[in-house]
């Protein structure tokens, strides 16, 4: 943990009209390895991914991109810098084939030409190399099932050379195959060294893959913790802000009734 | 480059290739299989340019039968030529209902662009050529004008351009002045757009051949590279096949042609610009920009797409092809008048392009269209002018062409959304 964090956010603040959706949040990325980012839905976990993708800049607040502080006020900076994100929501273009929105914005062309041929191979191979089934790279992704549009949106952030991925809630639509395809995913992207940023509302799925967890609340910083000396519990009770909250009740509900 | 995930985890489920999706639907082999893979298209709602290419075929039998001059040398010859004003501004229009916008200025554009070129070059004398060019570039500032608005401040597409459309025309009319009307040179330029026909029977034929064998080989070299590349590649036969469908009307356009003054001018620009505009569409970056805002501006904005810059770089073109139609109108008549880019011109221009396909709900269109859909509107009004039916009715049948057309966009758009096609 002595490495210097690839990306860094400090002081992160935003607003929406009258709701202060992020105040004040730090968050730190090192290169290899896996953050998770959680908190209860309007938490503002989105909200700071967008922050970092430059497709709703913070107001407030500092990113630094190794150790460098930098301006990231579009998603083009983003890219340029090394940051790959995968949204929960608008991600892909209906009318565009699979291929066209694996790689839009990052087209290959050969004097100036498309080279479908070239992006249909290269498609087909990275979909193989993820597991991904689609019934054609050449049907418009409307076609697609949720989870096939997931699983197409994920495998467009591995196009290019990122340096940060950014899964906000990457399995929330997917099958028992498909999740663990993406958490094993997740982990070959640590073990090249990228850094990565994971949001997701499954605790089993964060202890299973992360290092570290980042937990929002309301809008705040409400702690980091290291994943191996942390108990579910605390993160539970780090998210819902109390340590008497709806999940310890229940399980303590659920216990009363076995016994 | 794709960050190569196999190399560092062999084990991982790249070693095992994932076996093809048993519910993929396969064409069967040999002529079945094109017609199944055709009745499922249609059911899916996808029907291309097949209403516009029935309809022209339903249309020329109609007047043919009326009227045998209809399918004659002249009349056909002549029916192109008067065309390719429209059919212009039509491929502008393609690109902006590609975005999902709408460009209402195109006639009064069409109209100022003549009207300074007129001023320019009659009234200034300034030489032809460089009036043309200002006059073109005229359009496109305009355009670009246009797009401002739209992409930076945020003004509904509809409304800067229903503005242009009176402010251009007004701008048109403080122009042209108090005469009101400028005859042009009739041995100029302006009027050689719509008036020269190369005479040579080769020349006619020699560019049907050019654009087959182009044709041929582009979809061979694709096929092969394609085939080397492991990816689903069309068969030969098949290339052979479309090439033949391409060659008949070709050629029957070009015989067309050289039995009456040869091959027109006017037809090979207007020819050139929707071929160079669809490689511009379907093969660049560009392209795949304008396609990617009609399916989705926020996810286009994700994926780092400017989206200003390609929505005024559209509205722009609008006007410039706008512009450039509205020379070869005037070059028709000869003049600039106070009427240039009047009356239906505006309505023909977008009917043309969503006749021929375009869809009105962004994300979806082919320059294509444009020549086929002001083919469709040319042909009902040169018909019309034969048997010598009144101009009320010719705007009530195009009127109602015009609606035929959405109501098939609107119906294909509900059936594709329902088979998972948008
Ligand atoms: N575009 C917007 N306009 C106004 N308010 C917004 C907007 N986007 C988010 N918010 C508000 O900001 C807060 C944080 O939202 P955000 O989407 O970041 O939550 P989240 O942590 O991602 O939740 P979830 O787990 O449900 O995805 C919410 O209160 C939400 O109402
Ligand atoms: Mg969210």
């Amino acid at each position: 943990m002595s490495a210097a964090p690839v990306l860094a956010l400090r002081g992160i603040s935003k607003r929406f009209g009258a709701v202060q959706a992020l105040t004040d949040v730090d968050l730190e990325i090192r290169s290899g390895e896996v953050v998770a980012l959680v908190g209860d839905n309007g938490a503002g976990k989105s909200t700071l991914v967008k922050a970092i993708a430059g497709v709703g800049p913070a107001d407030d607040g500092v990113i630094e991109w190794e150790g460098r502080r930098v301006t990231i006020d579009r998603p083009h900076t983003a890219q340029e810098l090394g940051i790959a994100t995968v949204y929960q929501d608008l991600a892909l273009c209906d009318n565009l084939d699979v291929v066209g929105n694996l790689f839009l914005g990052r087209e290959i062309a050969r004097a100036g030409v498309l080279d479908e041929v070239e992006m249909e191979r290269r498609a087909r191979e990275l979909l193989s190399t993820l597991s991904i089934r689609i019934p054609s790279v050449r049907i418009p992704v409307a076609a697609l099932s949720g989870g096939q549009r997931q699983t197409v949106a994920i495998a467009r952030s591995l196009l290019g050379e990122p340096k940060v991925v950014i899964l906000d809630e990457p399995t929330a639509a997917l099958g028992v195959e498909q999740t663990a395809q993406v958490l094993d995913l997740v982990e070959r992207l640590r073990e090249r060294g990228l850094g990565v940023i994971l949001i997701s509302h499954n605790m089993a799925d964060v202890k299973a893959v992360a290092d570290r967890v980042a937990v929002l609340r309301l809008g705040r910083n409400n702690g980091v913790f290291e994943v191996r000396a942390t108990t579910q519990e605390e993160i539970v009770s780090a998210i819902t802000g109390a340590t008497d909250n709806a999940v310890t009740r229940r399980q303590a509900r659920t216990a009363e009734d076995r016994t | 480059m794709t960050t190569d995930l196999s190399k560092t985890a062999p084990e991982g489920p790249a070693a095992v290739p994932p076996p093809a999706d048993p519910r993929l639907l396969v064409r069967q082999e040999g002529f079945a299989g094109y017609w199944n893979e055709f009745l499922r298209k249609l059911r899916s709602g996808e029907l291309g340019s097949l209403p516009v290419v029935v309809g022209l075929i339903a249309i020329c039998l109609v007047f043919q039968l009326q009227d045998s001059a209809f399918l004659g040398a002249e009349n056909l010859s002549n029916l192109f030529v008067t065309a390719t004003g429209t059919g212009l501004i039509a491929v502008g229009i393609v690109f902006v209902l590609i975005l999902g916008e709408i460009d209402l200025s195109v006639g009064s554009v069409s109209g100022l662009a003549a009207a300074v070129f007129a001023v320019l070059n009659v009234g200034h004398g300034m030489p032809e050529w460089l009036a043309l060019v200002l006059a073109v570039l005229s359009g496109t500032v305009a355009g670009i004008l246009h797009g401002f608005f739209f992409a930076r401040i945020g003004v509904p597409a509809f409304v800067v351009t229903l503005a242009g459309l009176l402010g251009w025309n007004g701008l048109m009319l403080q122009v042209l002045g108090s005469n009101g009307t400028i005859n042009l040179d009739d041995s100029g330029l302006v009027a050689a757009l719509t008036n020269h026909y190369f005479e040579d029977i080769a020349w006619a034929n020699g560019l049907a051949t050019a654009v087959v064998a182009a044709y041929f080989l582009v979809s061979w070299r694709d096929g092969r590279r394609r085939a080397a590349a492991g990816v689903p590649a069309r068969p030969l036969a098949e290339t052979v096949l479309r090439t033949g469908a391409l060659a008949l009307p070709a050629y029957a356009v070009a015989w067309l042609f050289n039995q009456y003054k040869g091959l027109p001018l006017a037809v090979v620009v207007f020819l050139g610009v929707v071929v160079a505009l669809d490689l511009v569409l379907r093969r660049t970056r560009y392209g795949r920009k304008v396609f990617a805002l009609g399916g989705g501006v926020e996810a286009a904005r994700r994926a780092g797409i400017d989206v200003a810059a390609v929505r005024i770089s559209v509205f722009a073109l609008s006007g410039t092809m706008a512009a450039l139609g509205g020379m070869f109108l005037a070059s028709q008549i000869n003049a600039a008048n106070q009427s240039s880019g009047a009356g239906s011109l505006l309505m023909n221009a977008i009917a043309a392009a969503v006749i021929g396909g375009t869809s009105l709900f962004g994300g979806r269109g082919k320059t294509w269209s444009a020549l086929l859909g002001v083919l469709v509107i040319q042909s009902i009004a040169s018909g019309m002018a034969l048997l010598g039916i009144a101009s009320a009715v010719q705007y009530m049948i195009t009127g109602a062409v015009l609606l035929a057309a959405v109501v098939i966009d609107s119906l294909s758009r509900r059936t594709r959304r329902t088979a998972g096609r948008v």
